[in-house]
């Protein structure tokens, strides 16, 4: 299965409307995407273990960077979007009287916040994508090869 | 009710059901039965395919025709469901949906044992997966239950204990027989067949009202005889306080329980990737989102069409109200058109439920045979295969959800999948987060994380104005009621992560850093990953 992965991902992009066609060029995974990890000849040296590699894998500026671009998209959108939440749940049981102020005809604010919660969910949803497409994928998926070769042939 | 609606729903639900039974058949041919292929269908289905089977198992009929109703008798409140069930995607999107499908096998337990000394942990969390799945199932029935018997005008309690059983019996045979390759394919189909009625509803309603939504809601809130305030917050959960901190922690529960649902984390196993884990959530969000955006509009439309006052005289709770306003769009109950509508609704209804009672049976007996059977067996004894066991479980479980939903079988249906939400993000979230994320967490910590979410979750409910103390209760004669709130959630879901945290932090042991280094690297880049 593992070796099919890239190729899985090209057949499945042509009948998914959610998905843009691949950025070209990877714009800012370039320092990271040849050679992450340092690889030594097949099989890797017969006294390493496998939680050596992943100890090693995880210390490498390769894997720091892709774990960094991971947190620093999500830590801030999980706190953001649950702050909107919340807010809009505390504001609809508090204030009623001000959430029922209209704006545009009998739409109120309480209406706008409703499909606002909607507008910002598809929005997240779309940035992430986009940002784990761009700036993840590609290191992570190098980052997979190299540990899997380091780690082939050690029974844990 | 007159007998034509009755015959042709009753065909209708006969073509589902057979040919439901046909994919099974189909899906569970020449297949060996092996793990992989049980419980996470071969993983190879396509993110397109399981972004439909995610939205198929997640848009129960609480969402299709509770929320709806919801919002035909108290407006602007019912609202607030949608917006939950929907933001809870973003937190199984950002935090869970890829990592665990790099770091688990099979069940929840998988991603947290990875770490810890395996059986304690295993136990808890298949523990707590069989507990949140039956509270969800027996929702479930329990719903299939009192519609059916409703759509069918069998009105006294035999319809629908017989409702009960057939709908447990068939989604045994689905799981056992099928696997996840057949209930895969049930969710998907019911997943179209379900957006098809929405989408012809929504249209219908919309060509109604020239498109004119304005209009729509002026005509809704006339209707409801609420005025202004049908479109305001506050017609159910406004009032007293208790009231105001009820709903604030049914809508925690809702956000946070999505991504400890048992069935929807065993959903990400059956792509191959967790990329392809990622565009199946995108998937399913853009579904879910206009699905949930659609049942507003019938909502309002039930409200602005039906009216109120008719959607509660069918209904206390609103539940019938899409299949009348079905009825009344394509030309009133007498027509042929509004009879043909009505029950082409109600087949899809009974659809939904049968499609999502299978997903929860087999995340369920998955958890038996995977976590728990695994662990407690006897060393020595005859070894089983796992799938083996999962089969018996299946038909164990649904045996279970039947005697309990014929127990508790007036008991309101959003109360009770708030409450399985509620369970979930207590027991299993806290403990899932903590172990993709925090270096420090161990066993103790993984063991204390979920029992401490549990037990105040199922504690709290039985001392709840729901189980005794008024008039609405479980057991209206007695009264040992000491917590004010019929959601737990917003108290025992921080519980869950206090007790994750003060397990870990007086446990002796060091958290194993190569485990956890194993983890980050594995949930972050996929190496490893079956």
């Amino acid at each position: 299965m593992d070796k099919h992965d890239g190729s899985e991902a090209g057949q499945i992009r042509l009948d998914d409307p959610w998905q843009d066609a691949p950025a070209v060029g990877w714009a800012g995974t370039d320092a990271t995407a040849d050679r992450p990890v340092p690889v030594p000849g097949p099989g890797g040296s017969p006294e390493r273990s496998a939680a050596s590699v992943y100890r090693e894998v995880q210390q490498s500026a390769a894997f720091q960077e892709v774990r960094g671009r991971y947190r620093r998209f999500v830590v801030p959108a999980v706190i953001g979007f649950l702050l909107w939440y919340v807010a809009y749940v505390v504001a609809a049981t508090t204030v009623p009287e001000l959430m029922a102020r209209p704006v545009i005809g009998v739409v109120n604010i309480a209406m706008f916040a409703g499909l606002g919660q909607f507008l910002t969910t598809f929005l997240l949803t779309w940035a992430y994508a986009r940002h784990a497409r761009l700036r993840r994928d590609r290191a992570a998926l190098e980052l997979r090869w190299d540990t899997q070769e380091l780690t082939r042939g050690i029974t844990k | 009710m007159t007998d034509d609606h009755q015959n042709l729903a009753l065909v209708l639900f006969s073509v589902f059901i057979l040919a439901t039974l046909g994919i099974t058949t189909w899906a569970g041919r020449n297949r060996q039965g092996s793990a992989e292929e049980f419980y996470a269908g071969g993983r190879l289905f396509s993110p397109m395919e399981n972004g439909f089977a995610i939205a198929g198992d997640y848009m129960s009929a609480a969402s299709f025709l509770g929320i709806s109703g919801l919002i035909a008798l108290y407006g602007y409140d019912g609202l607030l469901y949608s917006v939950g069930f929907l933001v809870a995607w973003l937190v199984v999107l950002l935090l869970v949906a890829e990592l665990v499908r790099n770091c688990g096998r099979f069940t929840l337990a998988d991603v947290v044992a990875a770490r810890m000394r395996e059986r304690p942990v295993r136990i808890a969390a298949g523990a707590s997966s069989v507990t949140v799945s039956v509270l969800y199932l027996v929702a479930q029935m329990v719903g299939a239950g009192s519609l059916v018997a409703l759509l069918l005008g069998g009105t006294g309690g035999l319809a629908q204990a017989w409702t009960v059983i057939g709908v447990g019996a068939l989604m045994v045979i689905y799981v056992s027989l099928g696997g996840m390759r057949a209930t895969t394919w049930i969710q998907i189909v019911k997943a179209v067949l379900l957006m098809c009625g929405a989408v012809a509803l929504t249209v219908l309603v919309l060509v109604r009202f020239h498109g004119d939504f304005d209009h729509l809601l002026r005509t809704a809130a006339e209707r409801s005889g609420h005025g202004g305030d049908f479109l305001a917050p506050g017609l159910r959960y406004g009032g007293d306080w208790t009231a105001r901190f009820d709903f604030i922690s049914l809508g925690l529960a809702l956000v946070l329980g999505t991504a400890g649902l048992p069935h929807i984390l065993s959903r990400f196993y059956t792509v191959p990737t967790a990329r392809a884990a990622r565009r199946s959530v995108v998937w399913s969000i853009g579904l879910i989102g206009g699905f949930y955006l659609m049942t507003i509009v019938l909502g309002f439309g039930a409200a602005a069409i039906v009216g109120s006052r008719e959607v509660r005289d069918s209904n206390a709770a609103g539940n019938t109200a899409v299949p009348l306003l079905a009825g009344d769009l394509g030309g009133g109950l007498d027509s042929t058109g509004g009879t043909v509508l009505f029950a082409v609704v109600a087949a899809i209804a009974f659809a939904t439920i049968l499609a999502v009672v299978a997903g929860i049976t087999l995340a369920s007996s998955a958890s038996v045979a995977h976590d728990l059977y695994v662990s407690l067996r006897r060393e020595g004894a005859k070894q089983r295969s796992e799938v083996a066991v999962a089969r018996v479980a299946a038909a164990g479980i649904g045996a279970v959800a039947i005697g309990l939903a014929l127990l508790v079988r007036d008991l309101n249906v959003a109360f009770l999948v708030g409450l399985a939400f509620a369970v979930a993000a207590s027991a299993n979230l806290p403990v899932l987060l903590y172990s993709l994320f925090w270096r420090r967490f161990n066993t103790r910590g993984a063991v204390w994380s979920v029992y401490g979410g549990l037990l105040p979750a199922l504690l709290l409910v039985a001392l709840s104005p729901v189980v005794s103390g008024s008039g609405s209760s479980m057991f209206p004669g007695l009264d040992f009621q000491l917590f004010p709130l019929e959601n737990p959630g917003l108290v025992s879901i921080p519980l869950g992560f206090l007790a994750g945290w003060l397990g870990t932090v007086t446990s002796p042991e060091q958290a194993d850093e190569d485990k956890h280094a194993e983890t980050e690297v594995r949930s972050l880049t996929g190496a490893g990953a079956v």
